[in-house]
């Protein structure tokens, strides 16, 4: 399964944190920092594994972010990479042409989408298709909140 | 679609995340948040009741707040108040913030499960969804009790949607992963077999997920899994790459669910049906063919999927290693990855052939790749790579090889990196050793080490090639010219003085024919390096010397001469003042027969495996050790290579505890039994805990030596192996081993006063890899809570790999018990949750106080006792050898006094005792009639109350 994924930028800053298992907030921050300083101490064109501890570390670059996946051992490297580069594509579609600044200012939909993609530390749909129109329907849910259209529906 | 604000943004929350990011300065950072914090709050204690957007802006922006990395203390119960609103977008809301900011205060956590509760039974599946998703993120206890028979119920319920039954899948997986024990498996399970052969693909692959973890643990309870894993397998292996249309990941057919339901077979040996065998088999032929044809795609995502199915069919070829032909073919794949221009591929096909050398079918076809891994080894720009071809090399060393291996690992040691010198010196070391030949190459090699990274050599390294020099007398004299050659060098590492001194002061004698090498020139090179040196080496040197006054008389004056100066004699530091002063009075006042008695060359050591391997296994952690802890492996490892190491492996923590004995008071190697105990170094025992290799020290009064103490039962054939029920070995003992398996050995010392007791519990992690989230709990079932209070101290929640920890349990006899409380252990090894039952061996007699009393006291209260109920008596069959001496003992450990000429039988046993509780004593008076011929025993006991003499008797008659 996966531990944790960290989104980061070149200088450090977290951008968005999430973990798949229970820790403390001190320990949470304990990793962030050794996450952050060993993926920004790689040089480039280096591969994309890293072991720590008991995880492997799987990372890449887009652009001016880190995504990093710290994984449990019988996880398959490659395919955990995949698991970034298929949330990027659909952060890419929900916000079109996603940036840094989107995901500082939408955070909670960068959560949203994630939550449609993974849980538990296992993925959990992987049809970019319906993961996207499960973040369109809710997006439209949320467009027609004034209308009361739930409250129907809830009593329909 | 809009850009930077989506679906219904919130204005405020933007304004007030861009004025975070315009603070120039922490200090304003944290002056705004404060600001906003202080608005937040007001707004939520105000008369004025909040509408439910303003509530949702609020808590996002708590949120954000505390993804910044700041506290937050309030707002929880608006989060959980927007659970229940009916608009979608403030539920998300506050179901995120719950999920971010779990907190255990058990109140609010009622009012969240209630609001899942609601949302759970919704029939809206975007609610249930969202439900589903908090009790995977928080996973709780607590919440896991509210709703592990709901789970599995919506998992398995016809009219489920698809997407409900993926979340409620992976939910259940993670519930099972906190708290297994409140999952029972049920008939629920058949069903969710069957979700293989779901339609929807999505379901399926969640429920591989699920199906993969839970069959780790009960294997027999989803075997059937195996053939409908194979034949989805086949379908996905042999579609189109477009049939599976939005499945199919950049031309590459369902990537993660091949690889799922690869690592599901990873549970299974290979299937036993030969049909579905050779199915399967062709599976992994066509994965193997696919990814010989020319890519469909040039984009990396294509070929990394593509691979990543391979590198897992190859993990289920290597876990099966029954197929000679797929093992070789996997191997020779691998092998053009090793040249690959993708970094990650050249990665991961050093890292998979670690384990395909440890398979006796494709050892030979890894060893012909040995060019390419040295020459990664001397060319990979990337310190990761260069460090799996150090494994790699590693795991295809054997005896036709270990030349070349050893001497490029020399070689690369010279650059190698920092970070990875020590183990690759422990390496080189290792293989030094079990492929030496002729031990020549073998003292050359460990000096060579020496020479190249002094500083990375450990104290095990340069302990065990003295060992190894004073058990072989063929290599002694080499050792001896070696040494002193190398000790010629203008500048050499302290290590080398160190084994130079102990060789030289031990073999000296073999070289000092040699006019060039004559005793006092070996005295004076050792002595030209002396004043370098830091204390233990001095120390060390100075029995080298008296070493030498024994060897060679015509030294002894001069030898005597360096022992009375000043600087010597009058030595700050008091153990080498110590040394000198006893070395110099012993050289003057022994005969020459009692100094060569005295300091007689070194006994050979015990032969046993090498402690080295348990530091190089300590300090790699977890990471790949290909022969030494692939524990995907054991499940059918029956290759002869994995057996061999297997058992190195499990005397590998016993060594070093030996070891350790051995070493704890001296700077010396020391055998055992030897004439050097009249070395004054044994007298500075404590002292020299530098060279105390796992921190325990010699005093026998502190815990730490309790531990060798309990450890030392290893040393004894009879009791660890097996895990079966050590209880009962404990009524006449109160320290050993209580359990041991392959992850963990629990030992137990335990004192008892009266009707208190304490018992150190020790845990010891026998592998390789942390013990995470380790807790332990003691439960009494009620009857015995109320007669036995267990108090335990907390535990470390993390046990380093190979280190143990130690819990103290306070334990109180309230009045007499029969059952035995039992501790429960959980802890996190690898990627699943392990539990352990241990029945704790506290019994009634363990609060006996013995009694001595004269013989007609006995008598008296013998007969006081006389009512039917106070006596028990039992004859029963001997189980053991009647042996009057290991009766006695039994009897005393049981914890009575013997009276001896009470019984008109000298044979006979007779004892006293009372049984201290908090409420009551009682007294209690037994004997034991032994009977040889017959082969019985009758053993009668009488006290005042039915139920002790009734307990006393089960337990003391199952000694026997």
């Amino acid at each position: 399964m996966m531990r944790f994924m960290l989104l980061f930028s070149r200088q450090g800053r977290l951008r968005l944190q999430k973990w798949f298992t229970a820790i403390s907030e001190r320990e949470k921050k304990k990793i962030i920092r050794e996450m952050t300083t060993m993926v920004l101490a790689r040089p480039p064109r280096t591969c994309n594994f890293l072991r720590w501890k008991d995880l492997k570390i799987v990372y890449k670059r887009y652009a001016s972010l880190y995504f990093c996946l710290g994984v449990e051992d019988e996880e398959n490297e490659l395919l955990a990479l995949e698991i970034i580069h298929r949330y990027v594509e659909l952060l890419d579609k929900y916000f079109g042409n996603v940036c840094e600044l989107d995901i500082i200012f939408n955070f909670e939909k960068a959560y949203f989408i994630l939550d449609e993609f993974l849980m538990g530390g296992e993925i959990q749909e992987t049809s970019k298709q319906i993961v996207n129109r499960a973040i369109e329907s809710s997006d439209m849910l949320q467009e027609d909140d004034h209308s009361e259209w739930y409250d129907v529906e809830l009593f329909g | 679609m809009p850009a930077v604000s989506k679906g219904d943004g919130m204005r405020g929350l933007a304004v007030f995340i861009s004025d975070i990011r315009n603070c120039k300065s922490k200090e304003a950072e944290v002056k705004r948040i404060n600001k906003e914090l202080a608005n937040i709050r007001s707004k939520f204690k105000g008369d004025k009741a909040l509408d439910g957007y303003s509530k949702k802006k609020y808590v996002c922006k708590l949120l954000f707040i505390f993804l910044l990395g700041h506290d937050i203390d309030f707002g929880h119960m608006e989060a959980v108040n927007l659970l229940s609103s009916n608009k979608y977008t403030e539920k998300q809301i506050g179901y995120l913030f719950i999920s971010v900011l779990v907190n255990s205060n058990s109140d609010l956590i009622r009012l969240i499960n209630n609001a899942i509760k609601n949302d759970l039974a919704s029939r809206n599946s975007t609610f249930m969804n969202l439900a589903l998703h908090c009790i995977a993120n928080v996973g709780s206890r607590e919440m896991a009790e509210a709703f592990a028979s709901e789970i599995p119920r919506i998992l398995v319920a016809g009219d489920t949607m698809d997407s409900v039954k993926q979340s409620a899948a992976l939910c259940l997986l993670r519930l099972n992963r906190t708290s297994p024990d409140l999952i029972p498996m049920g008939e629920w399970t058949a069903r969710v077999v069957h979700l293989l052969n779901d339609q929807h693909l999505g379901v399926v692959t969640a429920a591989t997920s699920l199906i993969a973890t839970l069959a780790q643990k009960s294997p027999d309870e989803f075997k059937t899994s195996v053939s409908l894993a194979v034949a989805r397998l086949s379908r996905i292996v042999t579609s189109a790459s477009i049939d599976l249309q939005d499945y199919t990941y950049y031309f590459v057919a369902a990537p993660w669910l091949s690889v799922k339901l690869l690592r599901l077979l990873q549970c299974y040996p290979p299937p036993e049906d030969a049909a579905l065998r050779s199915r399967l088999t062709e599976c992994l032929e066509t994965i193997l063919n696919k990814a010989q044809e020319p890519p469909k795609s040039k984009k990396v995502q294509h070929s990394n999927a593509k691979n990543a199915v391979l590198f897992e069919a190859i993990a289920l070829i290597i876990h099966h290693d029954s197929e000679p032909n797929l093992l070789v073919r996997a191997c020779n794949q691998l092998g053009q990855f090793l040249q690959h221009r993708e970094t990650n591929l050249r990665y991961l096909a050093l890292e998979s052939m670690c384990t395909l050398a440890s398979s006796e079918f494709s050892h030979e076809a890894v060893k012909t790749h040995i060019e390419t891994v040295i020459s990664a080894l001397k060319t990979e720009r990337d310190v990761s790579v260069r460090q799996r071809a150090v494994d790699l090399l590693y795991a295809m060393c054997d005896r036709s090889n270990s030349k070349q291996i050893v001497a490029e690992m020399l070689s690369y040691l010279e650059t190698a990196d920092y970070s990875i010198r020590e183990e690759i010196v422990l390496k080189v070391a290792i293989l030094a050793e079990k492929y030496a030949v002729d031990y020549t190459w073998y003292v050359d090699t460990i000096l060579n080490l020496i020479r190249i990274a002094g500083d990375y050599v450990s104290e095990e390294v340069w302990y065990r090639v003295i060992q190894i020099v004073i058990n072989r007398d063929d290599v002694q004299g080499y050792a001896a010219k070696t040494v002193f050659e190398a000790l010629q060098a203008p500048a050499c590492h302290e290590n080398l003085v160190k084994v130079g001194g102990y060789i030289l002061g031990e073999f000296g004698n073999l070289i000092a024919g040699d006019p060039r090498s004559s005793p006092l020139v070996q005295f004076d090179l050792l002595h030209s390096k002396f004043h370098l040196c830091s204390v233990p080496t001095r120390a060390l040197l100075l029995s080298a010397y008296i070493k030498f006054i024994n060897l060679f008389p015509e030294v002894k004056g001069t030898i005597q001469d360096v022992l009375r100066s000043d600087s010597q004699l009058r030595n700050a530091d008091v153990e080498l003042q110590q040394r000198a002063v006893e070395y110099l009075r012993l050289s003057c006042i022994a005969s020459t027969d009692i100094l060569a008695t005295v300091l007689e060359e070194m006994p050979p050591f015990p032969e046993r495996e090498s402690s080295i391997l348990a530091k190089l296994k300590k300090k790699k952690g977890s990471s790949k050790l290909p022969d030494l802890d692939d524990s995907r492996r054991t499940v059918n490892g029956s290759s002869e290579h994995a057996e061999d190491t297997e058992a190195v492996n499990i005397n590998v923590n016993q060594t070093c505890r030996f070891l350790t004995e051995e070493l704890i008071s001296t700077d010396r190697p020391h055998p055992t039994s030897c004439s050097a105990t009249m070395l004054p170094t044994r007298t500075m025992g404590p002292i020299h805990t530098s060279t105390d290799i796992l921190n325990l020290n010699s005093t026998p009064s502190s815990g730490a030596s309790l531990l060798v103490d309990v450890f030392s039962d290893m040393a004894n054939p009879a009791p660890t192996e097996g895990s079966e029920d050590h209880f009962p070995r404990f009524v006449c003992k109160n320290n050993g081993v209580i359990y041991e398996n392959q992850l963990l050995q629990i030992g137990l010392k335990s004192e008892y006063r009266q009707n208190l007791g304490r018992m150190y519990v020790f845990y010891g992690n026998k592998t390789s890899t942390q013990f995470l989230s380790f807790s332990t709990s003691v439960t009494s079932d009620i009857v015995l809570s109320s007669h036995l209070s267990v108090q335990a101290k907390p535990v470390d929640p993390l046990i380093e790999a190979g280190a143990q920890v130690q819990q103290i349990l306070n334990i109180e006899c309230v009045s007499d018990f029969s059952d035995a409380p039992v501790l429960n252990i959980q802890f996190r090894y690898g990627g699943t949750l392990q539990n352990i039952a241990v029945k704790l061996p506290v019994m009634l007699n363990k609060f006996f106080q013995p009694t001595e009393m004269a013989s007609q006291d006995f008598f008296q209260r013998w007969k006081q006792l006389g009512a039917p109920q106070q006596e028990v008596q039992k004859i029963f069959k001997a189980q053991n050898q009647m042996d009057t001496d290991v009766a006695k003992a039994k009897l005393l450990g049981f914890g009575v006094a013997l009276l001896d000429g009470v019984d008109p039988n000298p044979a006979n046993f007779v004892g006293a005792g009372i049984i201290h509780t908090k409420t009551t004593q009682v007294g209690c008076l037994l004997r034991l009639e032994p009977n040889t011929q017959a082969q019985m025993y009758r053993l009668t006991l009488r006290t005042s109350k039915e139920s002790v003499s009734q307990r006393l008797c089960e337990l003391l008659s199952e000694q026997f």
